[in-house]
């Protein structure tokens, strides 16, 4: 004894441990039928039901088909992340059947007694409720978001586009070839950074406007003396009430060249009713600027709205105490009072509309059409992959492109939640 | 004296602010109004209002022989109440799993639904049209249901659990005591309380397959089978301004009642999004 007095004399732990990379058999040892039966079971079913798969599936995934009259690429690609998926879910069990002959076995060293069927049985169904509840919506969530981005990660690995694609032809691994060739080709590279450049002009344009115009006119809004300021607030808000695909429908035909209202009607008293909104690239970026500023500032309004409603109005008096100006009053207290509220928000703006391919593509399609590279002049990146996977069939380049604007959106998102304060709480996670 | 000039002049900036902003506002909804009672199927040549005002378009829309509009109306509705219920029902259980409970596995599929909120899910086009033409779910629309409640759990169950949390645990504790199990204190206890939030949640998960397009137009091939976006943009993508009118007629129509079920409800978004936000 002495100094192993805390050390167990038996190593039960260890040999069930052993035992049980035939899963089961570490159970039999600790003497616990039911639980190694169970394992047991399992395991064997698990080989028998996907034995075909596992063997198929790791070969398809590896080769994609070697014979275009059997082998359908697309879909031993999706096979293989089937079976990637399935092994994961059967090492799991495997791994929770060494860990569980151990703990046991630790018990059993420690001569402690291993819980009994019955309390094992409760322990399952106590701890297990919260699995249960969870596995539908777990599950669902696997099959149509989780499964469909592992598949877009694999597909910007391969070749898969019109000259390349089943059930003619094969579909083939090409490495990093893709995103080579978007920064190599000529044509790739000079689209992409125009698409790029775009984009991010287009983020940061269209969402500072709306939301310069949203905490203006707030502010407007909140003064004493306006009449109606509820029937207005109202009308403020009306643009973020209408479906947006259908204002922006709206205004692809206002902005029509030949039957519009804007050249017919508005621009015409300026005597200038040919402006070639949606043919001349910079005319019809103009546009959709200041469109999406229309549709996204009364939301930016109402919030903001709530967020001056709630400032005490002592802090106002006091400054006029001290005779601060309008603007020195909406710098030195509004306005950092509103972005310290609505700040989280704000950047969800961002991310929205570097997503927001409904205005793009309802406008003009992305359009007009310019030389030198096959996006439209006004295509955002969410809108070019669009079209390259449904009208150019360009899968890998769109997979590949995906990648890159998912990067940069979880890159964005990671550092805003990072910031936020339920990041830190520590019961979030 | 001089306060008192500098706030007429205040006051009458702000008024032409406000006066141009309800003209630039109200503008383009009276214009729609205005084509879809033009009595032509083009607008070339017509004034705002017409003189001889017309409903024959609408009459037109609610034609089942000339136009699919009811059957789109019919899809959409459909398709976004089934995508409401199915989602509310998945966000309410896995919000109170992972509020209530401690289970191996919680912080990583916390930070999972973080991150995959993040990424909308239309950025995997191109394996979801691909997966849907393998699992011959091209042009259905329980694809679409499918790919929407998926979608929306992450994001709304953040926001569920965050309200959830606010849920004193005093309450299930009690319920506990006198011998409620899991599923009770989640279906008496927690669910009647969290009323507010799962009002929310049901409005996101209504109204975001109401606007979607992209989704919509990938997975859905024939003309019965589509939703209100999809259709409306096919009416006029074909011959733009040929049948203008026709489609200013549906745009009323989907605008008119979605407008007041949106005002009515506004403050749900407001906390909605705000909590959402913030909550992370």
């Amino acid at each position: 004894m002495g100094e192993q007095g805390n050390k167990p004399s038996t190593n039960k732990r260890k040999i069930a441990l052993a035992l049980s990379i035939i899963p089961g058999f570490g159970q039999f040892y600790n003497k616990q039928w039911l639980k190694g039966l169970i394992f047991l079971v399992l395991t064997g079913s698990f080989f028998v039901a996907f034995s075909d798969l596992l063997q198929f599936g790791f070969w398809g995934l590896v080769t994609l088909g070697s014979d275009p009259a059997y082998d359908h690429s697309i879909v031993l690609l999706v096979e293989g992340i089937l079976t990637v998926l399935i092994t994961i879910l059967g090492l799991g069990i495997y791994v929770l059947n060494l860990n569980d002959a151990f703990k046991v076995g630790k018990q059993r060293d420690l001569n402690e007694h291993p819980n009994s069927i019955r309390q094992q049985y409760q322990n399952l169904v106590g701890g297990g409720f919260p699995y249960l509840m969870m596995t539908p919506g777990f599950l669902l969530l696997i099959f149509v978001v989780i499964f469909p981005i592992l598949f877009v990660i694999l597909l910007a690995f391969t070749n898969y586009d019109l000259y390349h694609s089943p059930p003619a032809n094969l579909v083939e691994w090409v490495g990093f070839q893709n995103f080579i060739e978007i920064f190599q080709i000529p044509i790739w590279r000079n689209t992409f950074f125009s698409v790029l450049a775009w984009t991010i002009i287009w983020t940061f344009g269209a969402t500072t406007l709306q939301v310069a115009l949203g905490i203006f006119l707030a502010v407007l809004m909140n003064q004493k003396g306006i009449v109606l300021q509820k029937t207005i607030r109202t009308i403020f808000i009306l643009p973020w009430a209408v479906p947006a695909f259908v204002s922006i429908l709206v205004f692809a035909g206002m902005f029509n060249e030949t039957f519009g209202t804007i050249n017919e009607d508005i621009m015409a008293i300026f005597g200038l009713g040919d402006i070639p909104w949606l043919t001349n690239p910079t005319y019809t970026k103009i546009a959709l600027i200041m469109i999406q500023t229309w549709l996204g500032f009364p939301f930016i309004f109402a919030m903001v709205t709530g967020v001056l409603q709630s400032i005490p109005n002592e802090l106002y008096e006091a400054a006029e105490v001290d005779g601060a100006t309008i603007m020195q009053k909406f710098k030195g207290i509004t306005l950092p009072l509103v972005l310290y509220a609505t700040a989280p928000i704000l950047i969800t703006q961002y991310t929205f509309n570097f997503n927001n391919f409904n205005v793009i593509f309802l406008f003009n399609g992305g359009g007009p059409a310019v030389p030198d590279q096959n996006a439209g002049g006004t295509d955002i990146l969410i809108s070019w992959i669009y079209s390259l996977t449904m009208t150019s069939a360009q899968y890998g380049k769109a997979a590949a492109i995906t990648m890159i604007l998912s990067l940069i959106v979880i890159t964005v998102a990671l550092w805003q939640f990072r910031r936020t304060k339920s990041f830190q709480e520590e019961d979030m996670m | 004296m001089r306060p008192n000039k500098q706030r007429i002049l205040q006051l009458t900036l702000s008024y032409v602010v406000i006066i141009a902003m309800v003209v630039i506002i109200l503008y383009p909804i009276l214009w729609i109004i205005g084509s879809s009672l033009n009595p032509g199927n083009s607008l070339s040549g017509s004034s705002i209002i017409p003189s001889d005002a017309t409903l024959k378009h609408y009459r037109e829309l609610f034609d089942l022989e000339k136009s699919n509009y009811l059957i789109w109306y019919w899809n959409t509705l459909k398709i976004c109440l089934l995508t409401m219920a199915i989602s509310v029902a998945l966000v309410c259980m896995t919000a109170y799993s992972f509020s209530r409970f401690r289970f191996y596995g919680r912080k990583n599929g916390l930070m999972t639904f973080l991150i995959l909120q993040m990424i909308p899910n239309f950025a995997a086009l191109i394996a979801i049209y691909a997966l849907a033409n393998l699992t011959n779910l091209l042009d259905t629309h329980l694809a679409l249901i499918l790919v929407y409640t998926g979608g929306a759990i992450p994001m709304n169950t953040y926001l569920m659990k965050g309200y959830l949390d606010t849920i004193p645990k005093e309450l299930d504790e009690s319920a506990r005591m006198d011998g409620a199990g899991n599923f009770r204190v989640f279906w008496q206890i927690v669910l009647p309380l969290a009323k507010p939030m799962i009002a929310v949640v049901s409005l996101f998960t209504f109204i975001t397959p109401f606007t979607d397009f992209i989704l919509a137009r990938i997975l859905l091939r024939t003309e019965e089978k589509f939703t209100l976006a999809v259709g409306l943009y096919e009416l006029i993508a074909d011959q733009f301004g040929n049948e203008f009118t026709l489609f200013a007629a549906g745009s009323v129509l989907i605008a008119l009642p979605i407008s007041i079920l949106f005002l009515s409800l506004q403050k749900y978004f407001v906390s909605g999004l705000t909590a959402g936000g913030t909550k992370g």
